[in-house]
């Protein structure tokens, strides 16, 4: 500060004063909150969490479990193809759902019911649809002729419900989503491609994804690592039934830590997705603009 | 319109309609089967159709009369999963709003290294730190306590909220601050008395989010609490699911009543509660 400033009497600030009132420091003591939510409650138990699963015994036990295989396939099928079945039918319903019909609206308010309610309730419903006695997809079964099937105590059906009934409650809010990115599109450019003659199907080749593109990469990480640590839904929809066929890595690591008190191995389930987890969140951290 | 494009846009309606029974089939009909059975009676319960022969309110009086042994405790659990949520929705207010004033107002100099952090706690799923969080609660005797179950939930709603808030403080206009100068108020008064007014819009959307987060959280919950007439509800209904005689209607009526306050808020403030992080990437294509 130059000495001009400080003329006309005033007492120069104290340097503590002067502290309190840098940019850094304010930012910092705004922030503080924050900041020491982070520390104590993602920093510390990451730190935490990683230090435990440095054990190599714990990985040894760990890949000589067939339950813990099992649980590696299960986890790839319900990351790999629920989310991404689950994108693929959020874009196209998004088209749908751009249409400017006065009933497509009410059609999309209806349509985010699933997103709205809580995901205990749904997983409810969905079990005693399922239920094998008294359920009622297997009395429709019934009613047409069909033997019924025991959906949630064979390993394929039960995996099934549990990407189904993800894909039943996600669905809404990834449509939703991309509906805005479409809505972002200058109307312009479609204007552009109707002189030209293109077809809807050249438009979405041509024009719609091209600039949604960005959006649908970011979405499907995103969606990707949110899924990779689910435990909700598999846990409640079949608790890893029948015989621990069907856990995932976030209901094998309960299991392991509260079922069978095997912190070690709790944290190092977890350990295994750390790296690709941290991979797709370095990629998200440099496309995000925030 | 010309005939026939105006066929052409029947034609398209017609597909379209086809298209939106498909849709609503799917979407709504694990939720009217939800409601079906918390309207079934027990006897009725293992006769599986489509519709409810002799509808009853039983399932819904028994829960709030609380006379059932299954449901003793719905008004404590209701009340645990509301105080908590309340809390997450007042901390997260809170910190955000903070956090948001610097990110979005002071410049400072280390806003990446904040944001990043932010993500970076946005985006881990919360269930791979849930193990360390629930021994740190363990050593800290704080199992067991509402206090914990907050604390998390804050922790992980406020990313976002932080988000919506700092998008929305970024479009405010310079003056602001400007004005605040003129009058001689501090960094402090500017917050309270400038800022604060201003950003109340999404304060409330932010809060209700929260709320929702903390409403709808199921695994810290299972964690941190026990005992039947401290858990919050959607721990005391997964509960059931490992008797085998569960009441499967008082659950449905249970279930409706948890539903109800989210579907109500998701459909008031929607707008609020799909922008943020995605609305960068929305701008940015």
């Amino acid at each position: 500060m130059s000495p001009t400033t400080r003329e006309g009497g005033r007492r120069a600030p104290s340097r503590v004063a002067r502290l309190f009132r840098s940019r850094t420091t304010q930012g910092f003591l705004f922030t503080a909150p924050l900041l020491a939510l982070f520390a104590a409650f993602v920093i510390y138990p990451m730190a935490f969490g990683v230090w435990y699963a440095l054990d190599a015994d714990s990985y040894r036990a760990l890949f000589s479990d067939p339950t813990f295989r099992q649980t590696v396939v299960n986890t790839l099928w319900y990351v790999g193809f629920a989310v991404n079945v689950k994108l693929v039918l959020a874009l196209l319903l998004s088209g749908i759902l751009d249409f400017q019909f006065a009933w497509i609206r009410v059609l999309a308010a209806l349509f985010l019911i699933p997103w709205a309610v809580p995901a205990l309730p749904g997983i409810l419903s969905f079990r005693w649809m399922l239920n094998s006695q008294w359920g009622i997809f297997n009395h429709l079964l019934g009613k047409f002729g069909f033997a019924s099937v025991p959906w949630l105590a064979q390993h394929d059906t039960a995996l099934g419900a549990v990407i189904v009934f993800h894909i039943w409650k996600y669905l809404p809010f990834w449509t939703i989503i991309f509906l805005a990115g479409r809505r972002a599109i200058p109307n312009e450019l479609y204007e552009a491609t109707a002189i030209d003659g293109a077809s809807a199907l050249q438009n979405f080749r041509y024009v719609t994804f091209p600039l949604l593109r960005n959006l649908y990469l970011i979405c499907t990480l995103l969606s990707m690592v949110f899924t990779l640590g689910d435990f909700t839904v598999p846990w409640l929809l079949t608790g890893g039934a029948p015989g621990d066929s069907t856990h995932v890595l976030a209901t094998l690591a309960y299991r392991y830590t509260f079922q069978m008190g095997r912190l070690e191995w709790g944290l190092a389930t977890f350990a295994v997705a750390l790296p690709v987890t941290l991979g797709f969140i370095g990629l998200l951290l440099r496309w995000v603009k925030i | 319109m010309s005939a026939p494009g105006r066929r052409k846009r029947r034609g398209l309606q017609i597909w379209l309609s086809l298209l939106a029974i498909v849709i609503l089939g799917w979407t709504l009909f694990p939720v009217y089967y939800m409601l079906l059975l918390s309207f079934t009676p027990t006897d009725d319960l293992f006769q599986p159709g489509l519709y409810v022969e002799h509808p009853t309110v039983r399932n819904y009086t028994y829960t709030m009369g609380a006379d059932n042994p299954f449901v003793r405790y719905f008004w404590h659990q209701i009340g645990n999963s509301l105080v908590v949520a309340l809390w997450a929705m007042a901390l997260v207010a809170a910190v955000a709003a903070l956090g948001s004033f610097a990110m979005a107002r002071l410049h400072f100099r280390f806003r990446r290294f904040v944001s990043g952090l932010t993500l970076f706690t946005y985006v881990i799923p919360s269930s791979f730190l849930a193990i360390p969080f629930f021994k740190m609660m363990a050593d800290y005797d704080l199992i067991d306590t509402k206090l914990s179950l907050i604390l998390a939930m804050v922790t992980f709603a406020a990313p976002y909220a932080l988000w919506v808030l700092s998008d929305y403080a970024r479009s405010l206009p310079p003056e602001i601050e400007e004005a605040g100068a003129i009058d001689g108020a501090g960094t402090i008064a500017t917050f309270l008395y400038l800022y604060l007014p201003l950003i109340r819009p999404p304060l409330i959307a932010v809060g209700t989010y929260a709320f929702l987060y903390a409403w709808n959280e199921y695994l810290y919950a299972l964690l941190l609490l026990t005992g039947e007439p401290r858990v919050t509800l959607p721990v005391a209904m997964s509960n059931f699911l490992t008797t085998d005689n569960a009441p499967w209607n008082l659950l449905m009526a249970v279930s409706t009543v948890y539903a109800i306050p989210p579907v109500v808020l998701y459909y008031c403030f929607k707008r609020y509660l799909v922008s943020g992080l995605v609305s960068g990437a929305v701008a940015g294509t």
